[in-house]
């Protein structure tokens, strides 16, 4: 189980627990967290669940794979050395606490 | 706007998205969905690649838990099905009996597979693929010893089944009437790429073939396939993917303008100003193809559900979206973005024998589409340069070392642009 904090780019911010073996991506799905499209339901398709990791994050995120580093060539917010598509990032105890920024639009 | 009552016929992608982006916008009124399939909004994708091969579990399906439906104030009626519409008192009336007053309806009725025209299609064991309980059966059938599964129709459906059933140890053949397959969507770099793979993988593929009746045993389960020429081929399980029909049926008995799918504007409302229709049952004007289409995508769906909510908000915008498509069969990772037909011209990047490259396709040297075999940076680029209009000439993409990923990156418009709307000559 992790915390995990998504910030809407309007400054709100939700807070949801997600359990593995869940993403990011669905952790939000779950939740009922807006902002993440994820058209292609997780298969690092469509790259409409690009977050950016906050900044200051020091979590140990798995390293991007040359498909979700391709994919993030197409989101519709600029890709950032922070960008990652949510539906890439596994949820457990280790990523505890992590934030996640949302772009402006998914599509 | 609070007493505001919108009522979407059909649960399916399009229908769940709309009560979505209606409350995403802010809309206060009343919501309910009305969808026949009783497992409630699902996703379809999985059906015919992970779900059919076990690796996608049922609870990954459903859109949405159920305490969103509470929480988001939606009110969902799973297993029931709206019988009929009256336009005049803006009512619609359940096959339960319940009658529900709308203001704005909206039309998310899906679409339903095509039936095989040939002497025997009713066997047991001839299965169509659509909704969780058709997965559901196939992947019963498909989880014991191998069997012998004729494909009929080499289409997305139709070969990703093929894929998957491949993957699990069956043995699988492909029958196809057109002389390649997903002729209508794929150029022949692509989809010759797409059959070399399944041949590859020992499926047999049977090209511009028909399929003229099927004979079943003295239980009536399906035994044996007849083709063209009076081949004959072994079957325990036929698959047909032959195609979708929309479900128009209830907008024509309410007199709604319909050709293939109900036909509605660029805002996406139907010939009645308080009725919408949207995802595979829908036929809209198309600024990428120029005329009118009817599309069968998760994309086309979601984002068609934004506009129609706009729309009944009181801020329409009109529905330009590029589209995009995808498919897995096997490793091939297979995407579309764009709408590819009519081109006149297409540039092929990278090499189609290793399985990653792309085809770009221009009409009157314009891009239109670009399809893509494990190059997702190609598609994801390529769906960004469409929706901002930018021009990329054949000769660019002809150049030596070309590389998408060189191009520098161009802002992508917003949803509410009509630009290209304004170019767009439309006929039904
Ligand atoms: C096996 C399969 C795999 C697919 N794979 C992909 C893919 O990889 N990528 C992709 O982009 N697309 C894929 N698609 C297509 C995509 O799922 C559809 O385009 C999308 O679901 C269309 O959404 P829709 O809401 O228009 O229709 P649907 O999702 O079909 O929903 C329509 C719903 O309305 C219900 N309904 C109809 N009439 C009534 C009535 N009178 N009253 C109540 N309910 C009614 C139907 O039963 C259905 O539940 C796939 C489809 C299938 C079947
Ligand atoms: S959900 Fe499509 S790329 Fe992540």
């Amino acid at each position: 189980m992790a915390k995990i904090t998504y910030k809407h780019p309007n400054g709100t911010v939700t807070i949801v627990d997600v359990q593995a073996p869940n993403t990011v991506m669905r952790g939000a799905k779950l939740n009922n967290v807006d902002g993440i499209e994820a058209q292609c339901g997780g298969s690092a398709q469509c790259g409409t669940c690009h977050v950016y990791v906050d900044e200051a994050n020091t979590l140990p995120l798995p390293e991007m794979d040359s498909v979700e580093d391709d994919v993030l060539y197409g989101t519709a917010c600029e890709r950032t050395e922070f960008s990652r598509l949510s539906c890439q990032l596994p949820v457990g105890d280790e990523i505890d606490g992590l934030l996640v920024h949302l772009p402006e639009a998914q599509s | 706007m609070a007493s505001h009552a919108v009522v979407v016929v059909g649960a399916g992608q399009a229908g769940f998205d709309t009560a979505c982006a209606l409350r995403s916008r802010g809309f206060r009124g009343r919501i309910t969905l009305v969808g026949d399939e009783p497992p409630g909004p699902s996703y379809r994708p999985p059906l015919s690649k992970g779900y059919l091969a076990g690796t996608v579990a049922a609870e990954e399906i459903a859109l949405r838990p159920p305490s969103f439906y509470t929480e988001q104030d939606i009110e969902l009626l799973p297993g029931d099905r709206v019988a009929s519409l009256d336009r005049e008192r803006r009512t619609v009336l359940l096959e339960s009996g319940l009658r529900l007053p709308y203001d704005n309806l909206v039309l998310a009725t899906g679409s339903r597979p095509r039936s095989l025209p040939v002497p025997g299609a009713s066997l047991t064991g001839v299965l169509s693929l659509r909704g969780l309980a058709d997965a559901e059966d196939l992947r019963l059938r498909l989880s014991g010893p191998p069997r012998r599964l004729v494909v009929v129709g080499a289409g997305f459906i139709g070969l990703e089944v093929a894929a998957t059933a491949r993957g699990l140890g069956h043995d699988v053949t492909v029958v196809e009437a057109q002389p390649r397959a997903l002729a209508r969507a794929l150029t022949p770099t692509v989809s010759d790429r797409i059959v070399a793979e399944h041949r590859e993988r020992g499926v047999r593929v049977l090209l511009g073939r028909e399929v003229t009746a099927l004979f079943g045993d003295a239980e009536g389960r399906v035994q044996v396939m007849e083709l063209d020429g009076g081949e004959r081929i072994a079957a325990d399980l036929v698959v047909v993917g032959v195609g979708v029909l929309p479900n128009v049926e209830l907008a024509l008995a309410a007199d709604l303008l319909v050709g293939d799918g109900v036909v509605v504007d660029a805002q996406l409302r139907t010939s009645d100003p308080y009725v919408f229709a949207l995802g595979d049952c829908a036929r809209f004007p198309s600024p990428h193809a120029g005329r009118h289409v009817r599309i069968e995508s998760v994309q086309n769906a979601s984002d068609q559900a934004k506009c129609v909510a706009a729309a009944v908000c009181g801020e329409p915008y009109a529905y330009t979206a590029v589209p995009w498509f995808w498919s897995e069969q096997y490793a091939l990772r297979l995407q579309i973005a764009g709408l590819t037909a009519p081109h006149d011209e297409t540039v092929t990047v990278g090499d189609p024998a290793e399985g990653r490259f792309s085809v770009f396709c221009f009409r009157g040297g314009r891009l239109t589409g670009v399809e893509s075999v494990n190059r997702p940076a190609d598609h994801g680029i390529a769906r960004r340069l469409l929706t901002a209009g930018t021009d990329l000439s054949p000769g660019t993409v002809r150049e030596p070392g070309f590389d998408l990923k060189r191009l520098p990156r161009t802002p992508t418009a917003s949803p509410s642009r009509t630009t290209t709307q304004e170019r767009l000559s439309v006929h039904a």
